[in-house]
């Protein structure tokens, strides 16, 4: 039933996606447009897509760090991936794929950093070092970032920071090819620890005497979600909000068994993000906002519900 | 005849890294079929230690753990949770849940990686839910329910895994007279109805008197006295493990302990 609900509105999203722009595409026309086919079309399933990732890898990182303000970014990768996208725009690297690939890079970095750090400790990852190392590795390559962009030309200061705030002006059915390659195995590797993950919420001696094996389950967790958002960061930037409030969403509506959770948050990430998308190129058009500025503004009235709810309740 | 030996630990010696003592020294211990075991002692005797070593989560640094004759090591967690049912002293309830909901966390390591939910687990969670008394609480929350209420529903659980062995880590720490008789009751239930093997950690000495076929005593991580209450529950063993003044008087057939006050009354 919820799948059902879900896929109409998914398609009744995509559907409006592809109709609405600046440029005006009669309905008759829509099939044979190229506006559509080589624009609209490839951008709102690559929104989708990364929101969809985005949504998945906020459920699997709030269930690993045990902490239900926990977000895709948290973990210091925007941080990490900013800084690659800085990087390659203020030396210029060339090429289409420099960008994404630098950003995708400096997040992989962050992520192996606080991985690292996580593992100070001893063998176990230790979620709370993960989250104090992520703040903190953030934090460094965020003032890196800031320096460099502080060194930088006007015009480049300012496309690193709309890369920043997210967006998907540059998408094509390349990236959404690579995408389509790229998460399946994150994707796959998080819905196997759907219900070890279901057991960890109960703390991680408990979730062993259930059965779970708890140490490598924090260490897949932990890879497959970052990777699968340094993706979606690599190719639209650092879009806040999705993956911290879609979980709590989900949970709300469905339940709070990961089962049910990753499909779900993967339709409403997407959901969410191919139509904030929409507003985002469509209110001020012909220019656009950045996404990651159209879901903060719909996520932080959102969140301060959730909130008056939870500490109503 | 002998029963099944469900869970033997043998001079098992522990220390946490950087402890100044070892946590568990040289005790032993075994649990068969049918039998209600509890381990007793003052607080920071190493009682939980003793649980996590029995089941593998602490490793030995001397002596050895063996489930189903098999060593704690060999068994991977998710065979062991079919084996064995444990109620852990303390867990977390991050996201509201439902009792069934809960109950049902204990089938899944009877679950494939990709199947669903058989009809065949949930009925094991109905007969647990029913075990427990607790079939009337299956559609609560689980915030909404009293202590006594939740400890039956995490016994429940622990059930649905149809588990050979329980554990329970102080079950009835803050629970009421009635609620902790119940639970007891409930525990010598099954031990007595199913043949399921049970190990309690409790402080209660004499719940486990008049509950447990043996005890062990232990004090600073050493055992200081194992085998039927009866010959455990010495004046002498107990005041030396509680450092405290007692007497000891016999009731039902099972020993029963009275502290002694210290200061009399003024005249």
């Amino acid at each position: 039933m919820k799948y059902v609900l879900l896929a109409v509105a998914a398609v009744v999203t995509l559907a409006a996606a592809v109709l609405l722009g600046p440029a005006d595409v009669p309905l008759r026309d829509v099939l044979g447009s190229p506006i559509v086919w080589q624009l609209r079309l490839p951008r709102a399933v690559l929104a989708f897509l990364v929101g969809g990732a985005l949504g998945v890898s906020g459920v699997a990182l709030q269930a690993l760090v045990r902490n239900p303000l926990a977000d895709p970014f948290l973990l210091g990768l925007s941080g990490g991936a900013g800084l690659g996208a800085v990087v390659a725009i203020a030396f210029d690297l060339p090429g289409p794929w420099a960008l994404p690939l630098a950003a995708f890079v400096g997040a992989v970095s962050a992520m192996a950093l606080v991985y690292r750090l996580g593992l100070m400790g001893g063998a176990e990852l230790d979620p709370r070092i993960l989250l104090l190392g992520g703040v903190a590795v953030g934090a460094f390559a965020a003032a890196i970032t800031t320096a460099i962009v502080s060194l930088a030309q006007a015009t480049e200061l300012r496309n690193a920071f709309l890369w920043l705030w997210g967006g998907f002006s540059g998408a094509s059915w390349t990236t959404v090819l690579v995408i389509l390659v790229y998460a399946p195995l994150p994707l796959g590797v998080l819905a196997a620890a759907a219900r070890p993950l279901d057991l960890l919420a109960l703390g991680e001696e408990p979730a062993q005497y259930l059965g779970a094996d708890v140490r490598r389950l924090k260490r897949l967790v932990y890879l497959a979600a970052s990777l699968l958002t340094a993706a979606a960061v690599a190719v639209a930037g650092v879009i806040g909000f999705v993956g911290l409030i879609v979980p709590h969403l989900c949970r709300l509506v469905w339940g709070r068994l990961h089962r049910a959770l990753f499909p779900t948050a993967f339709l409403a990430g997407g959901i969410l993000l191919a139509a904030a998308d929409t507003l985002a190129r469509t209110v001020v058009a012909p220019r656009e906002l950045p996404v990651g500025i159209v879901t903060a503004l719909l996520g932080v009235p959102v969140f301060a519900f959730l909130l008056r709810r939870w500490t109503v309740s | 005849m002998d029963r099944e030996l469900i869970l033997a630990l043998r001079g098992v010696t522990c220390r946490y890294p950087g402890a100044p003592r070892d946590s568990l020294q040289g005790v032993s211990l075994e649990v068969r079929a049918g039998e209600f075991h509890a381990v007793l002692g003052p607080n920071g005797s190493g009682k939980t230690t003793l649980v996590r070593t029995a089941l593998g989560l602490v490793r030995p640094a001397a002596g050895g753990t063996e489930i189903l004759e098999r060593p704690a090591s060999g068994w991977s967690r998710r065979d062991l949770a079919r084996v064995v049912g444990v109620l852990p002293q303390r867990e977390d309830n991050l996201f509201p849940q439902r009792v069934r909901e809960t109950v049902l966390l204990g089938r899944y390591p009877h679950l494939s990686l990709l199947g669903g939910v058989r009809a065949a687990d949930h009925a094991a969670v109905e007969r647990a839910l029913v075990a427990c008394d607790a079939a009337d609480l299956a559609d609560r929350w689980l915030w909404t329910l009293s202590g006594g209420e939740y400890q039956r529903v995490r016994l429940a659980r622990a059930l649905a895994q149809e588990p050979r062995l329980l554990v329970l880590d102080e079950p009835t720490v803050s629970l009421d007279l009635r609620h902790e008789m119940e639970l007891f009751e409930l525990v010598r239930a099954l031990v007595d109805g199913r043949g399921l093997a049970a190990l309690v950690v409790t402080h209660h000495v004499n719940l486990a008197a008049r509950f447990a076929d043996r005890v062990l005593l232990l004090l600073e991580g050493r055992p200081a006295g194992a085998g039927a209450p009866g010959d455990v529950l010495t004046r002498e063993t107990a005041e030396r493990v509680f450092a405290w003044p007692v007497a000891i008087a016999p009731f039902d057939g099972r020993p029963q302990m009275i502290p002694l006050r210290q200061r009399k009354d003024p005249p």
